[in-house]
């Protein structure tokens, strides 16, 4: 593949790079104390809520970016950021589809979302995130039914506050890390899941995550807690429209598994990487964490990272039940001037805990793609067992793959395996499938689509689905 | 079906073809024998469309149409196979996948319709039969942790799925077992058909007891010295190619 053919790639226009004009009800830029009570009024939080963003917040003030991350990108200026925006309602917020604005439905459509009647009968509950309210919430009987509770965040802190002040930051403290720190103060909105003993939740939970305001930071902040014996499986997609200015985007995600109890946490991310300078991309710097509280508990992490100009992103577990079960599986995609610096990390403090960590970077035109992971091993955590495969796949000559793995191992009986391959697109291997009837662009997914078959076969099937088409609008016009 | 006139190319700044004018009728199996180093598989790679060689001289009608004009796919589509001497590997693609994909990219430029899967299982499995290859052959890979054998018999499976009108056979005898090469020897012959022309690439005159060519041409130093009928393989096998090397 010549380099003329690969610069093609870049010059794909974002698909989904489109504006929907809704009137906004947004904060001017900027970021103090008076903002965080602002946001907090205007989201009719309880005081201590309130309290709980502040105390993030002067956190916050005496921590620094981290930067040991193998990304490179100006400084962030945090006032020139907008920290809240909602769309405007008419009364008192919709009831069904029909009440909801024609453009949002639009704009769903625009993006494939699944919003419509035949989708809801394929047994998807759509929790829909416009910026950053919540708009649309389905399928909520049948959930009721099942005990399941599946809504917004700042709804939850309502109907169950209980719940939520017991496990909001319970797995990833205020002061974790300095995004996580922003997103405590100043966090948006996002979806709270609670599925009770004994539970198997009855359908796929997923949330389209979306930016759509200029200059709007999102701060989604998601919590999962799945009670003993209980199963859910949570999906996540993200898509934006193409800006000129970087967006920040700054998510927080913890999951909680008591005793025999699953979550798989699937993503499939989309974001505007960027021109071909990585002019315009979002930065996505997200704290992801999963804690395995009870015996035999499992938690699973799956994504799919195309887009983003920027991503800083380590989906973890920390295995704290015996006999518990964590779970990586990744595919990410540097294209353009994309950066992405992922991994995850396992920590291992139970013992006979267990972990598989499955990681496949591709990088194209001038993107970098860094696998960083860390697998711990407390002491105690006898028999503890940690299988880790990293595989880098180049097309073309000006990307580059990185891989940072880090082993702390204090327990003498754990065991750990690590394999790690670099490989090229061949030119060998499109001119065979070429000879066999395949255009250049085919071949090229047949490919990477076969490079990245351990992790999508872990996606559920219509995700599976979903993400080998990303994948190939992702490549288009790499060839050809 | 197949005339080549004056066909020079190159690699880099290194000649390999040096004139090479063949003229193939529909129905004839031909043999490009000669030494290693003599050019015979960038002849069948050239004919293939395989960028890395420069064609710097000559040109190749294939069915009225310029073949050199043409990218690999389009000659794919145009009935143009190429077995490979060593065949690619393609991690985390079962071979099914590529053979399905194959068949059904050729079909959709013959104007053919799509075939199903059940279709396709039925014709896969005759087909496996014919190579006498396990069915458990259909999940692995392509070509990933195949034996030598495995690999060509593979390539002959694809031939007689694709159906092609010009095969290209590139060194599809070498690393065969006695056994294999009569069940690989035998799949050709299954493909000999009144439409249908090969080019058999071999260093070995074995093969061709098992396939009888209609002619077989001498390739030596980047250009045909000798050509003659299924007589002349025997000949060199007694006689080695240094007395035509030197000609």
């Amino acid at each position: 593949m010549s380099q003329q053919e690969i610069d093609q790639l870049v010059d794909q226009d974002y698909k989904y790079g489109f504006v929907t004009d809704i009137e906004s009800d947004t904060l001017p830029p900027g970021l103090n104390e008076d903002v965080i009570r602002e946001i907090s009024t205007r989201k009719g939080e309880p005081e201590w809520l309130l309290e709980w963003r502040l105390e993030a917040y002067a956190k916050w003030l005496t921590m620094t970016p981290p930067d040991w991350a193998h990304v490179d990108y100006p400084p962030i200026d945090f006032q020139s950021i907008s920290y809240f925006s909602a769309p405007k309602k008419q009364g008192d917020g919709p009831q069904s589809l029909d009440e909801v604005d024609p453009a949002l439905i639009d704009t769903y459509n625009k993006l494939g979302i699944p919003l419509e009647e035949q989708k809801m009968l394929a047994g998807v509950a759509v929790d829909a995130v416009f910026d950053s309210v919540s708009v649309v919430t389905t399928f909520k009987e049948k959930l009721h039914e099942a005990g399941v509770v599946f809504c917004p965040l700042s709804e939850a802190v309502h109907s169950h506050p209980e719940l939520v002040k017991k496990f909001l930051g319970a797995v990833i403290p205020q002061n974790d890390n300095y995004y996580a720190a922003l997103n405590s103060a100043v966090f948006s909105d996002g979806s709270f899941v609670y599925i009770p003993k004994g539970v198997r939740c009855p359908m796929e939970l997923s949330t389209y995550f979306r930016i759509n305001q200029q200059n709007t930071g999102q701060f989604e902040r998601t919590l999962i807690v799945a009670e003993e014996g209980s199963y859910v499986s949570y999906l996540e997609g993200c898509t934006a429209p193409q800006r000129d200015e970087n967006q920040l985007h700054a998510a927080v995600v913890e999951l909680v598994a008591e005793t025999d109890a699953e979550i798989k946490y699937s993503t499939v991310q989309n974001w505007f990487a960027g021109d071909d300078d990585g002019k315009g991309g979002i930065y996505n710097f997200v704290t992801k964490r999963g804690e395995c509280r009870g015996d035999r508990s499992k938690i699973s992490w799956t994504q799919l990272e195309t887009g983003s100009a920027i991503t800083w992103k380590y989906p973890s577990c920390v295995l704290i039940g015996a006999d518990s079960v964590g779970e990586f599986y990744s595919v990410a995609v540097a294209g353009k001037k994309q950066q992405a610096d992922t991994g995850t990390k396992m920590i291992h403090i139970g013992p006979r805990t267990r972990s598989t960590i499955i990681s496949k970077g591709i990088s194209t035109a001038r993107g970098q793609n860094a696998y960083r992971g860390l697998v711990k091993v407390l002491p105690g955590a006898v028999d503890a067992r940690n299988f880790t495969q990293c595989d880098s796949l180049l097309i073309g000559d000006q990307c580059g793959a990185h891989t940072f793995p880090y082993v702390e191992a204090e327990e003498p009986s754990a065991q750990l395996e690590h394999e790690a391959t670099t490989s090229k697109v061949s030119d060998d291997q499109l001119f065979y499938l070429r000879t066999r009837g395949m255009t250049e662009e085919d071949a090229l997914n047949m490919v990477v689509n076969g490079f990245c078959k351990e992790v999508f076969q872990k996606l559920p099937m219509e995700f599976a689905v979903e993400a080998e088409a990303l994948l190939g609008i992702t490549l288009e016009g790499a060839v050809g | 079906m197949l005339s080549i006139q004056n066909l020079h190319a190159r690699v880099g700044d290194k000649p390999i073809l040096k004139g090479i004018n063949l003229e193939i009728k529909t129905g004839e199996i031909h043999a490009i024998m000669g030494p290693n180093g003599s050019g015979k598989s960038t002849l069948s790679s050239v004919l293939a469309g395989r960028d890395d060689y420069e064609v710097t001289d000559g040109e190749v009608i294939y069915q009225g149409q310029n073949l050199l004009e043409l990218e690999p796919e389009e000659r794919a589509w145009a009935g143009v196979f190429l077995s490979f001497q060593y065949p690619v590997e393609i991690p985390g693609v079962k071979n099914i996948y590529l053979l399905k994909a194959a068949v059904n990219a050729v079909r959709e430029h013959r104007g053919q319709p799509e075939l199903k899967a059940g279709e396709f299982l039925k014709l896969v499995r005759e087909k496996l039969k014919v190579m006498q290859m396990d069915e458990a052959f259909l999940h692995r890979n392509v070509n990933e942790g195949f034996s030598g054998g495995e690999k060509k018999r593979n390539e002959i499976l694809q031939m007689q799925l694709l159906e092609p009108t010009l095969a290209l056979l590139d060194e599809t005898d070498s690393g065969l077992d006695v056994d294999a090469l009569r069940i690989v020897g035998e799949g050709i012959n299954r493909m000999r058909s009144p439409d249908r022309s090969v080019l058999l690439v071999t260093h070995y005159q074995r093969l061709l007891d098992v396939v009888k060519p209609d002619f077989v041409h001498v390739l030596a130093q980047g250009e045909i010295k000798l050509s003659g009928d299924h007589t002349l393989a025997q000949r060199l096998e007694r006689e080695g190619y240094e007395g035509i090397e030197a000609a």
